[in-house]
């Protein structure tokens, strides 16, 4: 059954903007992306949204939605009271670019600086062999559909402009993480640079990551935990680091 | 202006536009927290009601300090610390403490707990917070909660002692084997809890397992880091329970010991 819903949208640009109040239709099933795309089609013809799939797997309809990151294509109207207001802003955390829309382009160049696979040189193409148990912790992280809602709600960078020049944000500490773990990555010195280059140091555990993330990865648990105990190992333990000095150990690398 | 009110970002005054009782949960944090550290630092400075046999509070235990009870001392530590220092008397509680404290203040759940309620860094997720500058764990003091590997080994030797008081509890005041009380089911409670909050440590994953590259080549090693893996999920109710069983197993040996109950038993 159709009713009117009360929405307030932030309209503006990198200048100037403020939330704006209107009132659209809303059928049973719809998600606050379908609302918007009415509101698009019959109040607000330039009104500027980035959204792909509608089906939670491009990542693009990024936006905060009461206040949480959220993706306007998985959160169902129907989630919210019906006398309620639904608020939605664009990312706080990147630069705006009009309404809705913001620059992402610092995940981009972060996604650069974090160095890539190194393939085993004694295994030519197609010999590389890997069992599940070895690769499946990996695997978790490769289900990232990269909507920067981590990195939005990060209070390392969204509370501090400053720290983007030295902080990756929990995406690409998954995306060290995945790499590290894998059985045939041979870069060495991938948990040195996470905490000296990349700001793993700078994490402090709030979790926030793992509580936005649509595709429910477990963030902090599986990655970035693991990645400080990694660090810990060459860093902070001195037993464990004599013990790889005197004998090779696995994962000391 | 910085963060969320910086200049590029979109103009918006609110520090959030959370619509929920986002506050709710830092504020019970801090509230049981604070009095648990309250409490935790009457006793430890309180010096007497710890002990009533077969019962030693866990605040007290091991009790290494010349001034403890008879009867409390462990052989394989003796009770090395005298009882006053520079003409301060200490309590035995505060040549121990340190420890279990500090494997829960850099047990990576508590992290995300009070930088939440106490710090407020953040408060609650997409909330701004008030601090202007931040520099996370890469600095002093807060570079520490990489100690938290060593307060684990050290937890563990605690909980074995912890383990030993509560077979001990089987005893009665005389002393003698095959008895249950109350006391003994008290100290159950909250030894399990123990173990099973060190056990589903984040420290004691990596340990068991999680530093391997390769999971197939160590098969006892893999199962037993995805058994801690099932239990890590747990990591904050066991945080939380087994917090409370200590102050309670506390709270009932002081019951006892100053007369205010007396510890029923079974058989």
């Amino acid at each position: 059954m159709a009713r009117m819903l009360k929405l307030r949208i932030w309209r503006g640009d990198s200048n100037d903007g403020a939330l704006q109040d209107v009132q659209v239709e809303v059928n049973e099933g719809e998600v606050v992306l379908d609302v918007i795309h009415r509101v698009q089609a019959t109040q607000m013809g330039d009104l500027a949204v980035r959204w792909n799939c509608k089906a939670g797997k491009c990542g693009s309809c990024s936006m905060e939605i009461n206040g949480k990151p959220r993706l306007a294509c998985m959160t169902q109207v129907a989630a919210y009271g019906e006398e309620e207001t639904i608020t939605v802003t664009p990312l706080r955390a990147f630069p705006v670019i009009k309404d809705l829309v913001t620059d992402v382009s610092f995940n981009y160049k972060k996604a650069m600086e974090i160095p890539a696979y190194a393939h085993p040189d004694e295994l030519a193409p197609g010999e590389a062999r890997m069992e599940q148990i070895d690769v499946e912790r990996s695997q978790e992280f490769r289900k990232c559909i990269e909507c920067f809602l981590c990195q939005d709600t990060c209070h390392v960078i969204r509370d501090h402009e400053e720290n983007k020049k030295s902080f990756a944000g929990p995406r690409f500490f998954i995306r060290i993480a995945e790499l590290d773990m894998h059985p045939l990555d041979t870069l060495r010195n991938r948990k040195k640079t996470a905490q000296e280059e990349h700001g793993l140091g700078m994490c402090n555990i709030t979790k926030c990551c793992t509580e936005v993330c649509p595709e429910h990865i477990r963030i902090t648990d599986n990655a970035i935990i693991p990645m400080k105990e990694r660090v810990v190992d060459i860093k902070y333990d001195p037993a464990r680091w004599l013990g790889s000095k005197i004998r090779k150990r696995e994962g000391i690398v | 202006m910085s963060g969320v009110f910086s200049p590029s970002r979109a103009k918006i005054k609110e520090r959030t536009l959370r619509t929920d009782k986002w506050w709710l949960q830092p504020a019970i944090t801090f509230g049981v927290l604070f009095s648990f550290v309250i409490y935790a630092t009457f006793r430890a400075f309180e010096n007497k009601y710890y002990f009533a046999e077969p019962l030693i509070s866990p605040f007290y235990s091991p009790c290494l300090s010349a001034s403890c009870e008879p009867g409390t001392a462990l052989a394989i530590f003796g009770q090395p610390f005298n009882n006053q220092y520079f003409g301060i008397g200490i309590s035995p509680a505060l040549f121990i403490l340190i420890f279990p404290l500090g494997f829960r203040m850099t047990c990576y759940y508590y992290r995300k707990a009070y930088y939440r309620a106490f710090w407020l860094s953040p408060p609650a997720c997409a909330v701004a917070e008030p601090h202007t500058k931040y520099t996370g764990e890469t600095r002093a003091p807060l570079i520490l909660q990489n100690s938290h590997r060593w307060f684990f080994y050290a937890g563990l030797v605690f909980n074995l002692i912890l383990t030993w008081d509560t077979i001990l509890a089987f005893r009665n005041a005389e002393k003698e084997w095959g008895h249950m009380s109350v006391g003994t089911l008290v100290f159950l409670f909250s030894t399990t809890m123990l173990w099973l909050y060190s056990l589903s440590c984040h420290t004691c994953r990596h340990t068991l397992g999680g530093r391997l590259k390769h999971f197939s080549k160590h098969p006892v090693r893999y199962k037993a880091w995805t058994f801690v893996s099932a239990l890590n999920h747990k990591h904050p109710t066991f945080a939380w329970i087994s917090l409370f069983g200590v102050a309670g197993a506390d709270i009932y040996v002081r019951a006892v010991a100053s007369g205010a109950i007396t510890n029923f038993y079974f058989f």
